[in-house]
């Protein structure tokens, strides 16, 4: 009997998906190995038919996105007991990803933000989505969100990581295969090399020591394309971020984001971001540094863009924490 | 000249103050102030780093999420750095490390980045004062633990 995989999506924008689909003909290979069970983007299979599996019977479940309302909670603890081993599959469920951003502001603000005060939203009444809802004696029933974005391995205990914003393709393959003939690395494993993007970076560095007179933002120039990013003044967080895409932005002439997440090394990729950032320009006084920083719009959004939920304060803090989730 | 002495309020809750002291100006600084019997809060825990260089954002952030209630980095003042620009480096960082502050909803009270020489002593004692008197003021940092 062939192995059992399910997939399952949470809080995500559906590039995940994409990038199983991106496995091409290689997906042939794939499916001749294992049985997909459960993957509700591609396949009629209902959660009632995953809850009445025995529990282990799934062999893996590669679970993408991140953790906001109480559904994804309740799917994610229900795969882990279904499953061996529990793969968390992209940046948003590695790290808490774009979703996570979420974390700067209250759930009030962001309802706020969304259902009215956007310019394009027209609700003068101002109605925002109930949990429960009575139409014509039916009862309509919505999952509660959470405060706080949460990455994957805050609910459930996670064998491997595959990180990526969408994950190169590459590297779910070798995953499968590794899991396949058993040639697995320790538990909790980043399936991804630990070694960081400015080592394998195309571009070239130019000066012995960069000394950047101001930041810029994407928009604003068009880049040299042999020399390093860092050096034109652009925020690339190459120095911050683990290898494995295949340079994929630089390569577009793009400074990297840090999809893939920290190297082991690094607990905290935005503060050590921010240590990175100031030996690569030389003010000395107080006026000019202050100048140059709010130059930068948003410094923290930048520097944490898919690990705020991994961070050490995980979310904006919030004064009292009785009521909060 | 006379120190103004820190007057301790009645409060049950105590702030927790970490300092990092640079090696060659701030810790011998604060040294000058022991033999000098010059007296200051017991709310502050001194930690010797070689530069205030080797400061990272990282610990500080750490040191909030662990319960301390502010931190004090203290450095040579500019120009005197004993590497030359590790404290230019410290002011660079931690210009940034503010920006964050505020996303996370950090009061930038804080935090404090001052230049302390080894002949300052009183400069060191007042500045250890006046800040946990501030730490008073804004309570405590995780307001559950009050």
């Amino acid at each position: 009997m062939k192995p059992k995989v399910g997939f399952y999506w949470m809080g995500t924008c559906g590039g995940c998906e994409e990038s199983v689909v991106d496995l091409a003909e290689r997906i042939l290979d794939v499916v001749a190995a294992v049985d997909i069970i459960f993957w509700p983007v591609a396949m009629d299979f209902k959660l009632e038919d995953v809850e009445a599996m025995a529990d282990g019977s799934i062999a893996v479940a590669i679970i993408n996105g991140s953790v906001k309302t109480s559904h994804d909670e309740y799917v994610a603890k229900m795969l882990r007991k279904k499953a061996g081993l529990v793969i968390a599959y992209g940046s948003c469920a590695h790290l808490g990803g774009i979703p996570g951003l979420a974390n700067f502001h209250s759930i009030d603000a962001i309802f706020d933000r969304v259902y009215k005060e956007v310019p394009t939203v027209y609700n003068d009444k101002g109605i925002v989505p109930q949990l429960r809802t009575e139409i014509d004696g039916m009862i309509l029933e919505l999952p509660t969100i959470n405060n706080t974005v949460q990455k994957l391995d805050d609910i459930v205990s996670v064998d491997y990581y595959i990180p990526g914003c969408a994950p190169n393709p590459d590297l779910l393959m070798a995953g499968i295969q590794a899991i396949l003939s058993g040639n697995l690395p320790p538990v909790g494993s980043v399936l991804s090399p630990n070694r960081n993007m400015c080592d394998s970076c195309p571009k070239e560095r130019k000066e012995e020591k960069i000394m950047v007179k101001e930041f810029k933002r994407y928009y604003e120039i068009i880049p040299d394309e042999d020399q390093c990013l860092l050096e034109q003044g652009l925020m690339c967080l190459g120095p911050v971020t683990r290898i494995g895409c295949g340079e994929l932005c630089m390569k577009a002439n793009m400074p990297c984001r840090g999809c893939y997440g920290p190297t082991d090394q690094i607990e905290d990729m935005g503060t050590k971001y921010a240590s990175a950032l100031a030996t690569i320009w030389y003010e000395t006084n107080e006026e000019d540094i202050d100048r140059i920083v709010r130059s930068i719009p948003n410094f923290a959004s930048i520097a944490y863009m898919f690990s705020l939920p991994a961070s050490i304060m995980k979310r904006k803090r919030i004064k009292s924490e009785v009521d909060f989730k | 000249m006379t120190v103004e002495l820190y007057v301790r309020k009645e409060s049950e809750w105590e702030p927790k103050v970490l300092m990092f002291a640079c090696n060659w100006c701030s810790y011998a600084g604060l040294d000058l102030a022991g033999t000098s019997r010059l007296r200051y809060p017991i709310n502050v825990t001194v930690i010797k780093t070689m530069c205030s260089g080797r400061v990272e954002p990282t610990m500080v952030m750490k040191a909030f999420k662990e319960g301390v209630d502010g931190v004090i980095i203290s450095m040579c003042n500019p120009g005197d750095c004993h590497y030359q620009d590790g404290n230019y480096k410290t002011m660079r960082r931690f210009a940034l490390f503010r920006e964050m502050m505020d996303s996370f909803g950090i009061e930038q009270d804080r935090l404090q980045i001052v230049g302390i020489s080894a002949s300052e002593a009183r400069k060191a004692v007042q500045v250890i004062g006046d800040f946990v008197n501030r730490m008073f003021e804004l309570g405590p940092f995780k307001e559950d633990e009050k």
